[in-house]
């Protein structure tokens, strides 16, 4: 696989859209067949090309959720911004059937190797879930034992992704454990007032320092440097936090 | 050849903006960093130049800010494809810093608080093209942009412009820095679009 992280990353592709799946009321998971995909590693993403009858062309960013797959087919999962200029389109517009152009993948930083056996602190901030998600789907497809946890902040729990599989995988037992923290609006009966993630939280649901976890940390700004600031406070090996932050710096999940 | 993606239409940069190719302008300040903010008290900032063997200059955080500093207005453009117009900064220029730095050596290589390193030619540090920036829209420096203080690279894709500067190492030969070897382009000039190492 280390070599088709580098070569044809650059090279612009056409996929053909397969499938179609509201995840919430404004995020959208995209599959796309890709014919001679390079094959990808957990946490990577692709970069999506439109372009308008005139020629005008705007290109965005999108990690990738599907696990690697030998099928050429992979996965995105985009959460419309209001203000977007290709993520109401990819969100509203695209239609089964669909060509897309497309190039990757890309990143080698913030991923997750098969072979990699240490405890794995997966934290998410609304559609932060994204490349975590690969994470956990490439751990479950392959025959790692890597133990896993998972601190999922959203803001309620309709703007859940993957709610259905993330249920089925929780209760299939250990291999992936995972914390959910409602920042707005819990589900009735939930023993945690709506709050974001603090101290406390974090003691009771990562893995303990003494482990040596790596951490993958994704969310907004704010929330990936609240987040990163208690996992440092509560010992952890600031040289095995990784980030990935994006939108503004004033976003609150 | 591009495929038309059928009904759309894009959001054209209004008037006369021109942006490197492949970007789209934002009024945000997005954050792109591999790790956690380092915290980095004052009284044990220092910021070196060193030759890879022997120390040629060290400041303090007092005698850095003592240093002639300059008002900065650049544009700066994001890997990650956003660009961000007539951003504010003061700071101290490359060329203060390296004027008493006599060298043959033709590159060099940043290091950050937190262990981020990048490489750049010298000779687009020198020339009023680089600074070290300690404030920013007239405040100082927040921890995720880079304070205390950071490189300002403008020309560069932004990844260049190190945040929590510590130092820079000259360097007889270019070598690559953090995201330069993770496949990023080595050298990184947006307007020749440069992200990736094949680019």
């Amino acid at each position: 696989m280390a070599g088709t992280e580098v070569l044809g990353r650059v090279t612009w592709r056409s996929g053909k859209v397969v499938a179609l799946l509201d995840e919430t009321s404004s995020a959208r998971t995209i599959a796309i067949v890709v014919p001679d995909w390079p094959g990808h590693v957990a946490g990577q993403h692709i970069d999506v090309r439109l372009t308008a009858p005139d020629g005008y062309s705007a290109v965005r960013s999108y990690s990738i959720a599907s696990a690697p797959s030998m099928d050429q087919r992979i996965e995105i999962t985009v959460e419309r911004l209001e203000d977007g200029e290709v993520s109401p389109y990819l969100t509203q517009e695209v239609a089964i059937g669909d060509e897309l152009d497309l190039r990757g993948p890309i990143g080698r930083w913030f991923v997750w190797h098969i072979d990699q056996s240490e405890p794995i602190q997966l934290i998410a901030g609304g559609s932060g879930i994204v490349p975590l998600m690969a994470m956990i789907r490439s751990r479950l497809a392959s025959k790692s034992n890597a133990r896993f946890r998972l601190l999922y902040s959203v803001r309620e729990p309709a703007a859940t992704f993957y709610k259905d599989e993330l249920q089925a995988i929780s209760n299939r037992g250990e291999s992936v454990i995972l914390t959910y923290a409602f920042t707005r609006i819990t589900p009735k009966d939930w023993p945690r007032p709506a709050s974001r993630i603090d101290a406390a939280l974090v003691s009771e649901s990562i893995w303990p320092s003494h482990l040596s976890p790596t951490c993958y940390v994704c969310g907004p700004t704010s929330f990936v440097e609240h987040v990163t600031g208690l996992l440092i406070a509560a010992g952890t090996d600031r040289k095995r936090i990784r980030t990935e932050r994006f939108g503004s710096t004033g976003e609150h999940i | 050849m591009a495929i038309i993606s059928r009904g759309f239409a894009g959001r054209r940069s209004a008037g006369e903006v021109k942006l490197p190719p492949g970007q789209y302008l934002t009024t945000d300040f997005p954050v792109l960093s591999a790790g956690p903010s380092p915290r980095i008290s004052l009284d044990r900032w220092e910021f070196t130049i060193d030759d890879g063997t022997n120390v040629m200059q060290r400041w303090d955080w007092n005698s850095f800010r003592d240093l002639p500093r300059e008002t900065i207005n650049v544009d700066l453009h994001c890997v990650t494809r956003w660009s961000k117009l007539g951003t504010s900064w003061e700071g101290i220029s490359l060329d203060t810093l390296l004027a008493n730095v006599k060298t043959d050596l033709s590159f060099a290589m940043f290091h950050s608080y937190g262990d981020y390193t990048t490489n750049l030619p010298l000779k687009d540090l020198l020339n009023e093209q680089a600074w070290i920036a300690f404030k920013y829209d007239g405040t100082d420096l927040a921890p995720e942009h880079g304070g205390p203080a950071r490189l300002l690279v403008p020309h560069l894709y932004l990844w260049k412009s190190a945040k929590w500067v510590k130092g820079m190492t000259l360097m007889q030969h270019d070598k690559p820095g953090f995201w330069e070897g993770l496949g990023y382009h080595i050298y990184g000039d947006p307007w020749r679009e440069q992200r990736y190492s094949e680019e």
